[in-house]
């Protein structure tokens, strides 16, 4: 694709390629920062037809190092690959330290590749607030496809559904009983299960426990998850797994599966900028505005309650009339 | 496009160019750098001059830090800068520590690595030093 004219200069850069330029827009993108706006929507239209894939799983299970294997083994096939690694940002001093890139190897002269830490930054779920926009950006500048590893905190990580278009969920063979207790929630958001360290006692038995839990199936979207089973450190299953994820990019292009999915994602990412601003709105008037503010007078004093002033607070202020 | 037009948290890369194991202090430094509120990218062991400036120039960090005991300083540091200059990220400024003889350090200084500090050194006066780097008022 040839860099339009009509781009702001920026967005031009990236389209074409400029490594720098990428890199601070991201930053921007990250900070909100008001200059980055005018780049992500020249850039939006030139994006959402890429895979992007979503590797998820509790700490430490081997995210980052599948993920530097299969960027490996993609560049050997040609595609480029953007890389977004989430870790989290401390809650005490908002400060962060992104270590995923240790595992990360590559030749450093490589332009195939984009690799990008990022803080969580107060965010729930797995991904930071911007990781959509990021990975955004990463099409725009001409990758593949991109991948998304997340925080890995204890449970799985929902939001990556809220990116990915296809979604690993990472475990090891000693999870194998606390599968049972991650099932909420975790058929819902796996595509493809990879049961990591296979070089690891217990792979056989963890598999075949996640096979069950699997074959009770997903129906809504007529994907049963697969199973395959990787190590990184005795290499073993990276053709399998990869196998596994195109198979369901396939499957989304055959089934309708991408567009449904890509109208769900964006539907869930403008609600969730309307909620942020409407919250945000509603806590400085809560402060600012006499009646409001009168308003929460009275909630303290119990006299009406929280859900009924949120319902008549959202009614007068907010519902379209 | 302005730089820091709404300043986000600051964001630091830590790495240990070259052989060198010894990785106590790049993580103490990382540490602190973060309970100050900084974003640090720990790149870890074994970074040849390219990995480093090219993780600088994808993670858009304000500061470089680089640890390293190995007594290597001499042909690692120089490398790094020169390849900040190719990558034209110049003006991303760089710091150091480990264990670097007072001479070197001032040579290291000359050209351009902005401070450098020795065993015992306090993590607030490194925490203050990166921050006045990273923001630029050097
Ligand atoms: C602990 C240690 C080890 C441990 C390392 C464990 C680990 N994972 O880190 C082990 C036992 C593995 C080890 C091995 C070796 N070591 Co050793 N080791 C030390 C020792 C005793 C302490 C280093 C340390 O951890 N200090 C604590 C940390 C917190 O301090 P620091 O790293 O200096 O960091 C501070 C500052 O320097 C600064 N700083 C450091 N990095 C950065 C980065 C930035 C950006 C900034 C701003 C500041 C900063 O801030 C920190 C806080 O003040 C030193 C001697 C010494 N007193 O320094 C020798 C020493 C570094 N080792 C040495 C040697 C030779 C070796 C070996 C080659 C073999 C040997 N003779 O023991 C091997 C090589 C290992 C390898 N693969 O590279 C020599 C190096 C000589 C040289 N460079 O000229 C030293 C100096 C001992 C000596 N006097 O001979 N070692
Ligand atoms: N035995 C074994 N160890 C692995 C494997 N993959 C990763 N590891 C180790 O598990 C640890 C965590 O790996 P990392 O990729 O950082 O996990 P992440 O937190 O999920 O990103 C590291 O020490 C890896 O060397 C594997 O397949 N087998
Ligand atoms: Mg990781």
């Amino acid at each position: 694709m040839s860099p339009a004219p009509r781009l702001p200069p920026a967005a031009r850069a990236i389209v074409a390629g400029d490594r720098r330029a990428l890199a601070r827009a991201i930053t921007a993108v990250e900070n909100d920062d008001p200059a980055a706006r005018p780049i992500v929507r020249a850039l939006y239209p030139r994006t959402g037809k890429i895979p992007v894939i979503g590797l998820t799983g509790p700490l430490g299970v081997g995210k980052s190092s599948l993920l530097s294997l299969l960027i490996g083994r993609l560049r050997t096939a040609g595609r480029s690959v953007g890389a977004i690694a989430v870790d989290p940002s401390s809650p005490f001093s908002g400060g962060s330290v992104l270590g995923d890139r240790i595992r990360l190897e590559r030749r450093a002269d490589d332009d195939g590749v984009y690799f990008r830490s990022m803080a969580s930054r107060g965010e729930a779920g797995g991904i930071a607030a911007a990781t959509r926009e990021v990975a955004r950006l990463l099409e725009a500048a001409g990758f593949d496809l991109v991948f998304v590893e997340t925080v890995g905190s204890g449970q799985v990580d929902v939001a990556i559904r809220e990116v990915a278009t296809t979604s690993v969920v990472v475990l090891v063979p000693h999870l194998g009983d606390d599968v049972q207790t991650l099932k909420a929630g975790l058929f819902e958001i796996a595509d493809i299960f990879d049961v990591n360290k296979s070089d690891l006692p217990g792979a056989d038995r963890a598999a075949r426990d996640l096979s069950e839990l699997a074959s009770l199936g997903r129906s809504a979207d007529g994907w049963t998850s697969r199973i395959v089973r990787t190590s990184t450190t005795a290499p073993m299953g990276l053709d399998e797994l990869w196998e596994a994820i195109e198979a369901h990019e396939r499957f989304l292009d055959e089934s309708g599966g991408r567009v449904a999915g890509e109208r769900r994602r964006l539907a869930r990412e403008i609600a969730d900028r309307v909620r942020e601003h409407v919250g945000r709105d509603v806590t400085v008037r809560l402060d600012r505005d006499r009646e409001l503010r009168s308003l929460l007078d009275r909630v303290v004093a119990r006299r009406t309650d929280p859900i009924s002033a949120a319902d008549r607070l959202y009614r007068q202020r907010y519902r379209a009339r | 496009m302005a730089r820091r037009t709404k300043p986000g948290p600051i964001r630091v890369l830590i790495a240990k160019p070259g052989l060198d194991g010894h990785d106590r202090g790049a993580k103490v430094v990382a540490r602190a750098l973060r309970d100050a509120g900084m974003e640090v990218i720990y790149a870890g062991l074994r970074q040849t001059p390219e990995e480093v400036v090219r993780a600088a120039v994808e993670e858009d960090v304000d500061l470089i830090g680089l640890s390293i005991l190995s007594g290597a300083h001499m042909a690692l540091f120089p490398r790094i800068l020169a390849l900040l200059k190719q990558e034209k990220a110049r003006r991303i400024p760089v710091f150091a520590g480990g264990i670097i003889p007072d001479e070197d350090a001032r040579r290291l200084q000359k050209a351009g690595v902005q401070a450098i500090f020795g065993p015992g050194t306090s993590l607030e006066e490194i925490v203050a030093t990166a921050r006045r780097l990273a923001r630029g008022t050097a």
